[in-house]
């Protein structure tokens, strides 16, 4: 059993986690047996009725969603202390106190379906398969970071886990996502397309202009609002008329989740994917919150009061949430779960250990991927005596 | 006969054809291997494959009628070819489709989708709103699930709408996906000075966007090179920006009956000469032309080269010529400030100056927008008298 410890990889398949979550089951036959749990909060429908509020879940799925928000969660702290470390540099969206939309939306997906995302995209790659080696890399502009180093912390794909980035202009990513159901659809995939975006992108035109596309041609398009209440610096009141964004859709229904509930959202989302199959698309918000401020040169603190962080993180934390129905369900004792805690900060600081000695990209990639099979076209550096390179 | 890419250094070969001939010029079909396209003679590497070229000048209508009867290939408008062309390439392709604004049920506001929708369906040739930011968006996403969408923006001047989706979608995200995701997708739609369509009506944006890294730009300007050029596009992988002219599209020209595909990244030479180097694209080159006749009856010499490729420059087809004729005259239809030519001036500069016996001389429209009024719009406009002007004080 040790050597699955060892083994215990930085990918987040829920098929490894439950090799992972065994060993701290007393009993293996209770593993997938079936939980039935409420969640915390009623959903609430615009144009649709929405889905019960009971939740079927397993021992097995609990400790997983544990696990890789507690993953996720132990990602973003270090990538908050890398920044300040200067090894980081430029734009860093966090991800913390979101990490139950994430884990919650995989939960209730298979890999075709895809899903698209603005520049908060860290723990979304990690929950589409991507490794903890791959995102520091990224993040410090190391070769082997998934885009090679030259994207950095807003463009972060893995299109074998079906994951579309990583886009740094809010909203421009709607289209784009549409684009991805009607591809879909044209291919008749049977398969959905999660387009996330933000409060702040909610105001943006493109998206009612997609969302007019989507429902026009019914795309199996759904559009999630992961609602965190503040646009970048501005409060959500005071950017929106209307900030019921799950009512924005007008003609198209929408669904108000609790974003820091992971069973709400995974219950929202598969309801969404047989829902989208057969009408067309339909609006998710998620409300959730950001414990980081907008991206790390914002201190979080000048448009909002330590007390309301301080007050989420102490009654809606998604971590929190499951532990408590971890140990109230007797799946595993505060140790285990402590454990479970220690080994994930393990994991984390071996990836970066070894991120930091991935060396950065040659110079001659600076010239690569431009093009696809290059033109051959001669293209010099700045002094036009280095760089010299042929486009390949 | 498909344009074929070889890997290490060496590029496209296009096809050779009989030779056409139409009212202005003989177009040239000469196989030229490409490479990098390096000015420096020591870089050249590759060898050139002999192919045929006539070097008539403007062709006399006495020959056309000669061998009128015995033409193989078939006659047919510009807009046609540039359907034709993209039919095929949806017959020959499933996961070609088009987007844009009345392409569908309408046909086409220049009829080039004529058709298209009752054969291949509502899907495949899809109406839009109109709304360019979105939908260009959206044939991207569709490209990265490995569809090849064919955008058509009604006005290349809409296409300003959705230049944060060209820019960093279309031509970025094969770079910042570090190679993940490659968008073949195909931006085509009129644009440059109609009839007096106004200001807004009347845009080349291919000065806009030459900065982009990832695109291609090319122009069409013959129906050959246009249904050419547009299966091409299609076909590669590269998001290719395709300008087309609002007025030419009534050209009338034979085009081989057997399939054909241009390379992308070449000139068309056509007018061998002697002289000067007139370098031109789109509708300047029937300016050109024009003012070529002019020029061949007061005694000069010019080569015509029609760049086709506005990103990158054909340096090689350009370069050859520099060094023969030793003077450029650059004909374009963008303006003055940061156009098409002010590019291709910095680039001969800065490769072939030791070839160059005068200053390059450009001729752009004035940097206003385009006027309403007729006369005032021809003034904006490059006309065939400057042209001839041009090259008589370049001669000196």
């Amino acid at each position: 059993m040790s050597q699955l410890t060892h083994r215990a990889p930085t990918h987040l398949k829920p098929l490894f986690a439950a090799l992972f979550a065994t060993r701290h089951l007393t009993s293996a036959s209770a593993s997938t047996s079936p939980i039935t749990v409420e969640t915390s909060l009623p959903f609430t429908g615009h144009k649709i009725d929405p889905p019960s509020r009971s939740v079927e879940t397993t021992p097995q799925e609990l400790l997983t969603f544990f696990h890789d928000m507690a993953l996720m969660r132990r990602m973003e702290i270090a990538a908050d202390s890398l920044y300040k470390a200067k090894l980081i540099r430029g734009f860093c969206h966090l991800y913390d106190g979101q990490e139950a939309v994430s884990v919650g939306m995989e939960a209730a997906i298979t890999r075709k379906d895809c899903i698209i995302t603005a520049y908060r995209d860290h723990c979304l790659f990690l929950s589409r398969g991507g490794t903890l080696l791959e995102s520091f890399s990224e993040l410090m502009g190391r070769k082997d970071g998934c885009s090679k180093g030259k994207g950095g912390s807003m463009h972060f794909y893995k299109k074998s886990g079906g994951f579309y980035g990583g886009h740094g202009i809010v909203g421009a990513q709607v289209p784009l996502g549409c684009g991805l159901a009607f591809g879909q659809k044209y291919n008749k995939d049977e398969s959905v397309t999660f387009a996330m975006y933000g409060d702040g992108a909610a105001n943006q035109g493109q998206l009612f202009e997609a969302l007019n596309m989507a429902a026009l041609w019914d795309l199996p398009a759904i559009l999630v609002c992961e609602n965190n209440h503040y646009g970048m610096g501005t409060a959500e009141w005071r950017a929106a008329k209307s900030p019921a964004y799950y009512k924005r859709g007008d003609y198209v229904p929408g669904l108000k989740v609790d974003g820091m509930d992971a069973l709400a959202v995974k219950q929202a989302c598969r309801f969404a994917k047989e829902h989208v199959l057969k009408n067309g698309p339909i609006i998710l918000e998620m409300d959730t919150y950001r414990y980081h401020g907008h991206s790390m040169s914002d201190p979080g603190s000048t448009y909002r009061t330590r007390d309301e962080i301080s007050g989420v993180r102490q009654e809606r934390d998604p971590i929190e949430r499951i532990r408590k129905l971890i140990l109230s369900h007797d799946i595993a004792t505060e140790k285990e779960l402590k454990d479970t805690e220690k080994e994930v900060r393990k994991e984390v600081d071996e990836a970066i250990a070894k991120a930091k000695e991935s060396p950065m990209p040659d110079s001659s990639e600076l010239f690569t991927n431009i093009y696809v099979k290059g033109l051959g076209a001669e293209v010099f550096g700045v002094d036009r005596k280095e760089l010299r390179a042929v486009l390949p | 006969m498909a344009v074929m890419l070889q890997s290490v250094g060496m590029a496209s070969i296009s096809a050779t054809f009989p030779d056409l001939s139409d009212k202005f010029s003989v177009r040239c079909s000469v196989p030229v291997i490409r490479f990098d396209a390096s000015s420096v003679p020591g870089w050249i590497r590759g060898t050139r494959k002999a192919g045929k070229i006539t070097a008539k000048a403007v062709a006399a209508p006495s020959e056309n009628a000669s061998s009128a009867a015995s033409k193989t290939g078939h006659e047919l408008l510009l807009f046609e070819a540039l359907g034709e062309g993209l039919r095929e390439e949806m017959e020959r392709d499933p996961r070609v489709c088009v987007m844009g604004e009345d392409v569908g049920h309408y046909g086409g506001s220049y009829k080039v989708t004529k058709d298209l929708a009752k054969k291949f369906g509502d899907l495949r040739v899809l109406d839009t709103p109109i709304a360019e930011n979105s939908f260009t968006g959206m044939a991207i996403g569709a490209a990265m699930t490995g569809l090849r969408p064919v955008i058509e923006g009604m006005n290349m001047g809409f296409l300003l709408l959705a230049f944060n989706q060209i820019s960093d979608n279309c031509g970025m995200l094969h770079y910042t996906s570090g190679g993940q995701f490659t968008i073949p997708t195909v931006i085509r739609g009129p644009g440059g000075v109609g009839r007096q369509l106004g200001a807004e009506h009347s845009q080349r944006l291919e000065s806009y966007f030459q900065s982009v890294p990832g695109i291609q730009m090319v122009a069409c300007s013959t129906p050959y090179n246009a249904k050419g050029l547009m299966k091409a596009a299609i076909r590669s992988e590269n998001p290719v920006i395709l300008f087309e002219h609002v007025l030419l599209y009534n050209l009338k020209e034979r085009i081989p009956d057997e399939e054909y595909v241009l390379s992308l990244e070449e000139a068309e030479m056509v007018r061998p000469g002697e002289h000067v180097t007139i370098l031109t694209y789109s509708r300047m080159r029937y300016h050109v032309m024009q003012a070529a006749k002019t020029l061949v009856n007061k005694g000069y010499d010019p080569e015509v080269i029609d760049i086709r490729s506005l990103k990158p420059f054909d340096l090689y087809t350009i370069g050859n010529s520099v060094k023969k004729t030793h003077r450029v005259l650059i004909v374009e239809e963008c303006m003055r400030t940061g156009g098409i030519g002010a590019s291709l001036t910095a680039a001969i500069n800065e490769n072939f100056h030791d070839y160059l016996d005068a200053p390059i001389v450009c001729l752009s429209s004035q940097d206003v927008p385009t006027p309403y009024a007729g006369t005032l719009e021809e003034w904006t406009v490059v006309q065939p008298p400057q042209i001839v002007t041009a090259v008589e004080q370049l001669c000196q």
